[in-house]
C-alpha cells in the first residue's frame, strides 16, 4: 500500500513541475513582450512626458502623421472599396493574380517599398520624366509620404474587403437586383451595409500599419521636420537629440496604436470579421 | 396576355439544359432530382443567368433573344424571384424589405400577407412561415409580370408546411400570374401546380397535368417520383392476352399491359391491398412476404410486404393486427399495373 502511494504522489509531483515549467515559460514570453513597452512609460514620469510632447518637433511630428494618414486612409477607403467589391463579386480571368498583386505589398520589406517607390515615382524614376514635364516632383514631398502610407498599408484594407465581400451571401446581391436595383444601388443598399462590419476592421487594420511607417517614408520621403517628419520618423531624429522626446513621441505612438486595437476589440462588427488574434476570437465566434 | 416563353439552352456542368416551354396564366411546376437545372431555369428567367441561346418573351417583350441581342439586367425584368431561403435582408426591417422593389404597396401587401404587425422585425426574429410570406410580399411589391418559386416550402419544418401550402395553393390562384416553382416533392408539386414539367438532367421527360404524370408516366423514373412502386422484371406474353412479368425478386405479376422484355412494373401504394390469404376475388396479382416495414401517416400507415409498398388506412392495419416480421399478401388488379420500358 505504503509503495502504491508513494509511487501516485511522485508522478503527481512530475505533473506539477510539467506545469510549472509551463508557466515560467509563458511568464518569461509575456514579460519580454510587455516590459520595452511598459519601459517608455516608467522611464521618467507621466508629467514630463506629457510637457516633452509640447517640444516643436513633436508636434510639428503629429501634425505631419495625423495629415498624411488621414488622406491616405481616405484613399484607401475610396478606391479600395469598390476596388475590393470587384474582385470579391466578379469572376474574370486572372482573378487569382490580381489577389496575389494585392497581396505583394505585405509581405515586401519596407525598405524595398521606399526604393520601388523612389523607382516608380522619383526624379530619375520611371515616371519621373513624365511627372517633371507637369510640375510635379514627388519625392521627398508630403505627398510622397502619402504615397508610403498607400502602398504598405493598403493591402491590409484591401485584403480584408475582399474576404467580407467574397463571404457576402450571394443570393442577397441576386435578390436585390431582381427587386429592381441596379448594380450601383446593390452595392450601396445591401452590400455595403452588411459589409461595414468587416471593411472597418480591414480600415482600422490599415491605419496602424500606415500610422507606424517608417522605412519606405525616411526612402522616399526623406525626415524632414515639419514636411515628412511622421511621428516614427522624429523618434528617430530625436534619439540622438533628446532621449525623453523621443520617449514621449514613442508613448504617444503606443497610445495611438492602443487605442486602434482597442476600437478592434470592442465594436462588435469588427471583432466577429477577424481578428489579429485568432485565438481570443474564439469567444466572439460562438456568439 | 400574360405569358411566359422560354426556348433555352444553358451549358451546365455535365450536361445541357435545354428546355423549350410556354406557361399561360398558371403555375408549372418544375420537378426532378437536384442538380438536374431547375434552378438555373429560373435563374435564366430572371435574368441572373445568360443561356448560351434562346429567347424568354414575357407577353410578347422579350426580356432575352440571343438571334436579335437582347438580354436585358434582372432590374429590368419585372420577375418576382422568391428564393428557396427567402434571401431577406437582415440589415432592414420587415417593412424595409418590402418596399425595396416599389413602395406604393407595401401597406396593403403587410395586411394581405398577414404581417403588419411585423412591420419592425428584423428578418432574424422571424418564424419559417413569416420569413416566406415577407418573402412573397416584396417579389410581389413590384407587380412583376411573371412570379419565380424556388423551393418555396423546403425551408419550412413539416408542421409548417402543410398550412403553407394551403395558404401558398389559394394564393397562386388569386394572383393568376404565370408562375414557375421548382421543387424536388411531388405532393406539393401536385397540391399548387396546374402542370408538372419533370426535369432531368436537362431535359423534360414529361410535362403534364399531376393526374396525367399519376396515371400515365413514360418512363420509371417519373413513375417514381410520383410515389409508384416501380418493380424490375422481364415481360413475356401470357394467358388469356395478358403480359406475364417474372419480377427479380421471384414473383410472377400480371398486367393488361403489352409490353416485351426488360419493364418497370408501376403499381401504386394505394392501389395495393394487404390480407393475410389469399382472397378469392377480381385480382389476379397476389405477392406474398414478409412484412418488412409499417411507417403511419397521418390516417394511413404505409406497409412494405416483399418488394411492394401498400398504403392503407390505419384503422384497416390495426384490424388485421398487422406486425412486423408477419407473413402477409400484397394483392393489386392486373388491370392497375402499368408496364413501361426499362431502357429509357
Amino acid at each position: 500500500m505504503p509503495a502504491i502511494r508513494a509511487g501516485r504522489t511522485r508522478s503527481r509531483a512530475r505533473g506539477r513541475l510539467f506545469e510549472a515549467a509551463l508557466f515560467l515559460a509563458a511568464a518569461l514570453a509575456l514579460a519580454f513582450l510587455v516590459l520595452p513597452v511598459a519601459a517608455i512609460f516608467l522611464r521618467i514620469p507621466p508629467g514630463d512626458l506629457v510637457s516633452q510632447l509640447g517640444n516643436q518637433a513633436a508636434r510639428e511630428a503629429l501634425v505631419v502623421s495625423l495629415k498624411t494618414n488621414l488622406l491616405a486612409e481616405a484613399i484607401i477607403l475610396l478606391v479600395g472599396t469598390p476596388a475590393a467589391y470587384l474582385i470579391a463579386t466578379k469572376r474574370f480571368p486572372l482573378r487569382s493574380l490580381a489577389i496575389t498583386l494585392v497581396e505583394l505589398p505585405l509581405v515586401l520589406p519596407p525598405a524595398v517599398a521606399g526604393i520601388g517607390l523612389l523607382a516608380a515615382f522619383g526624379r530619375f524614376g520611371l515616371l519621373g520624366g513624365e511627372l517633371e514635364a507637369i510640375g510635379l516632383s514627388i519625392g521627398f514631398t508630403q505627398a510622397a509620404v502619402v504615397l508610403a502610407v498607400l502602398l504598405v498599408a493598403s493591402p491590409f484594407y484591401l485584403r480584408q474587403a475582399i474576404a467580407t465581400f467574397e463571404a457576402l451571401d450571394e443570393s442577397l446581391l441576386d435578390a436585390a437586383r431582381t427587386l429592381g436595383a441596379s448594380p450601383a444601388r446593390t452595392f450601396f443598399r445591401v452590400a455595403l451595409p452588411l459589409a461595414a462590419g468587416g471593411l472597418g476592421a480591414g480600415a482600422a487594420l490599415a491605419f496602424a500599419r500606415g500610422i507606424g511607417e517608417f522605412g519606405a517614408t525616411i526612402m522616399f520621403a526623406g525626415s524632414l521636420q515639419g514636411v515628412t517628419q511622421t511621428l516614427p520618423l522624429a523618434i528617430y531624429e530625436q534619439f540622438d537629440v533628446s532621449f525623453d522626446v523621443s520617449l514621449a513621441l514613442g508613448a504617444l505612438l503606443v497610445v495611438l496604436s492602443a487605442a486602434v486595437l482597442l476600437a478592434f476589440k470592442l465594436v462588435p462588427g469588427w471583432a466577429r470579421s477577424s481578428s489579429t488574434s485568432p485565438f481570443l476570437s474564439a469567444r466572439s465566434v460562438s456568439s | 396576355m400574360g405569358t411566359l416563353e422560354l426556348d433555352i439552352t444553358v451549358p451546365l456542368r455535365s450536361f445541357r439544359l435545354e428546355l423549350a416551354v410556354a406557361v399561360g396564366r398558371e403555375t408549372l411546376a418544375l420537378v426532378g432530382p437536384s442538380g438536374a437545372g431547375k434552378t438555373t431555369v429560373l435563374r435564366a428567367v430572371a435574368g441572373l443567368v445568360t443561356p448560351e441561346c434562346g429567347r424568354v418573351e414575357v407577353t410578347g417583350r422579350a426580356l432575352f433573344d440571343s438571334a436579335r441581342g437582347v438580354d436585358l439586367p434582372p432590374e429590368e425584368r419585372r420577375v418576382g424571384f422568391v428564393f428557396q431561403e427567402y434571401a431577406l435582408f437582415p440589415h432592414m426591417t420587415v417593412e424595409q424589405n418590402v418596399a425595396f422593389g416599389g413602395r406604393t404597396r407595401v401597406a396593403e401587401l403587410l395586411r394581405r400577407f398577414r404581417i403588419a404587425h411585423l412591420a419592425q422585425a428584423r428578418p432574424g426574429q422571424l418564424s419559417g412561415g413569416e420569413r416566406q410570406r415577407v418573402g412573397l410580399a416584396r417579389a410581389l411589391a413590384r407587380e412583376p409580370d411573371v412570379l419565380l418559386l424556388d423551393e418555396p416550402l423546403s425551408a419550412l419544418d413539416t408542421h409548417t408546411r402543410a398550412g403553407v401550402r394551403a395558404e401558398l395553393q389559394g394564393l397562386l390562384r388569386e394572383l393568376d400570374l404565370p408562375t414557375v416553382l421548382v421543387t424536388h416533392d411531388f405532393t406539393d408539386a401536385a397540391a399548387l401546380a396546374d402542370r408538372v414539367g419533370v426535369l432531368v438532367e436537362g431535359r423534360l421527360l414529361q410535362l403534364g397535368t399531376p393526374e396525367e404524370l399519376i396515371a400515365a408516366p413514360v418512363t420509371p423514373f417519373v413513375a417514381s417520383f410520383t410515389g409508384a412502386n416501380v418493380l424490375a422484371g422481364f415481360a413475356k406474353p401470357g394467358a388469356n392476352g395478358l403480359t406475364e412479368v417474372g419480377l427479380e425478386s421471384g414473383h410472377v405479376v400480371l398486367s393488361s399491359d403489352t409490353a416485351h422484355g426488360p419493364v418497370g412494373v408501376v403499381v401504386y401504394p394505394w392501389d395495393v391491398s394487404i390480407s393475410r390469404t389469399v382472397v378469392a376475388d377480381s385480382a389476379l396479382n397476389h405477392v406474398a412476404g414478409p412484412i418488412r416495414s409499417l411507417v403511419p401517416i397521418g390516417n394511413r400507415v404505409r406497409v412494405q410486404v416483399g418488394p411492394l409498398v401498400a398504403e392503407i388506412t390505419s384503422a384497416s392495419a390495426r384490424r388485421l393486427d398487422l406486425t412486423l416480421g408477419d407473413d402477409a399478401i400484397a394483392s393489386f388488379k392486373a388491370s392497375g399495373t402499368r408496364l413501361l420500358s426499362r431502357d429509357t
